[in-house]
């Protein structure tokens, strides 16, 4: 139970950085907070009390106790596929620095492009 | 005021989210398909990590989605970074510290064995092509650290990226000749807990494990490249 | 055990808190990193080595390193 208050305060945070902050790396960071509150959620869903890590890496391991494998299976990608997609925002957000000369949202916004 | 709307909003959502996770336990097991993964995966891929089993045999069609998304993502950030201007400062970079550069130098190899070691055997212990290319590209950027002006060659990580990508698909149409369906393991399983076991699970995954390597170095190297244009002028 | 998991459950809440407040960006950055790393060491006790393996490796390394070099090319403070 403590898992899911963890996860979704994560979440909370992140989205209160992207409602108030105005600039865009502050955003980015709020967005991968997003990533790892979803993640740690999804792998606290999937956790069962007593259980052992899905791998058979010795003989006598019984079956039926461990671990759902399918959430983990999802947020291995989910975590390669974050690092990427951030890569490409924070490639967007030097082009505008570039270009306007700041990172202030509310800024950016009167300019023309 | 901006602030005060927000974090109203936050708090009721938050009394939102209270309510709904107070209806999904903790530590219980809920769906059946994990029980069926646990129970039949070792005998039906020969795979001892039952993760890589469902990431690589039974959603195997995910991955290659997956690994088109990664590809499109790199291909989006090098166009959007491809006629970058020059700082105006032009001042030169200050070399790294003896420390740092001994160390690096001394690290560079086995950060890279360990990265290999790590998605060769990704399906006997964790591990496995992801995180090992992840390895490999943070030894790189160790090795980037040390040398800033080192001139890569960007074509030679293209080509690598896109062969190990092609034959990722290759062994999937390899399935559908040889087995009944786009990626089916048409290798024999052999025994489980050996390294030469499991089909085509551990080519499939040393094949990623390098893409997912030089995708992640290639970023590293476009955002440090600025030095690499300055040598050329 | 409990205790323990408590303990770096607020922490990394913490760490999220700073990275959203504070006023230096490079600060933000790391207090991120942090956060990401103590959610690796929980999916470790969560039983999920294969995740905690990413998550430690990318997650904390690769996503700190890539912001870093970004604030390297624009600017430091909000």
């Amino acid at each position: 139970m403590v898992y899911y208050i963890g996860a979704f305060g994560l979440i909370i945070i992140g989205l209160y950085v992207l409602m108030v902050k105005r600039n865009l790396i502050k955003m980015i960071i709020g967005i991968s907070l997003i990533n790892t509150g979803l993640n740690l959620f999804l792998i606290s869903v999937g956790f069962i009390k007593l259980g052992t890590a899905p791998i058979f890496s010795k003989p006598g391991l019984n079956p039926k106790i461990m671990v759902d494998p399918l959430p983990q299976a999802m947020v291995l990608t989910a975590i390669v596929i974050s690092v990427a997609t951030l890569a490409m925002a924070l490639a967007l957000a030097i082009r505008l620095y570039e270009h306007h000369g700041t990172l202030d949202m509310g800024k950016i916004k009167d300019q023309k492009w | 005021m901006k602030k005060i709307i927000a974090i109203l909003f936050l708090l009721v959502l938050s009394y939102g989210i209270y309510l709904s996770i107070n209806s999904i336990p903790f530590g219980v097991s809920k769906t059946k398909v994990g029980n069926y993964y646990n129970l039949n995966g070792v005998k039906d891929t020969g795979a001892n990590n039952i993760v890589t089993a469902v990431v690589l045999n039974y959603r195997g069609f995910d991955t290659l989605g997956e690994v088109t998304v990664l590809f499109l993502a790199v291909l989006g950030f090098s166009t959007i970074l491809f006629t970058m201007k020059k700082k105006k400062s032009d001042n030169m970079p200050t070399p790294p510290s003896l420390i740092l550069s001994i160390g690096c130098k001394f690290l560079f190899p086995f950060v890279l064995l360990f990265g290999i070691y790590i998605f060769i055997h990704g399906h006997l212990s964790p591990g496995g092509g992801f995180q090992g290319g992840a390895v490999i590209a943070s030894a790189f950027l160790l090795f980037y650290l040390v040398k800033p002006s080192e001139k890569s060659s960007k074509k030679s990580f293209q080509l690598i990226e896109s062969l190990s990508g092609m034959a990722f698909i290759v062994i999937g149409i390899l399935g559908l000749v040889f087995g009944n369906y786009f990626l089916s393991n048409f290798l024999p399983k052999g025994i489980a807990g050996k390294l030469i076991s499991a089909g085509i699970i551990p080519l499939i995954y040393i094949f990623i494990g390098i893409k997912v390597g030089s995708e992640l170095t290639g970023i590293i190297d476009r955002l440090m490249g600025k030095n690499n244009e300055k040598q050329v002028k | 055990m409990i205790y323990f998991t408590i303990i770096l459950i607020s922490i990394m809440l913490l760490c999220g808190i700073i990275a959203a407040i504070s006023k230096d960006l490079l600060f933000a950055v790391i207090a991120a990193g942090m956060a990401s790393f103590i959610t690796a060491i929980l999916f470790v006790f969560l039983q999920a080595p294969d995740v905690a393996m990413a998550e430690a490796s990318i997650g904390a390394a690769l996503v700190t390193a890539l912001f870093v070099l970004a604030l390297k090319k624009t600017k430091r403070s909000e």
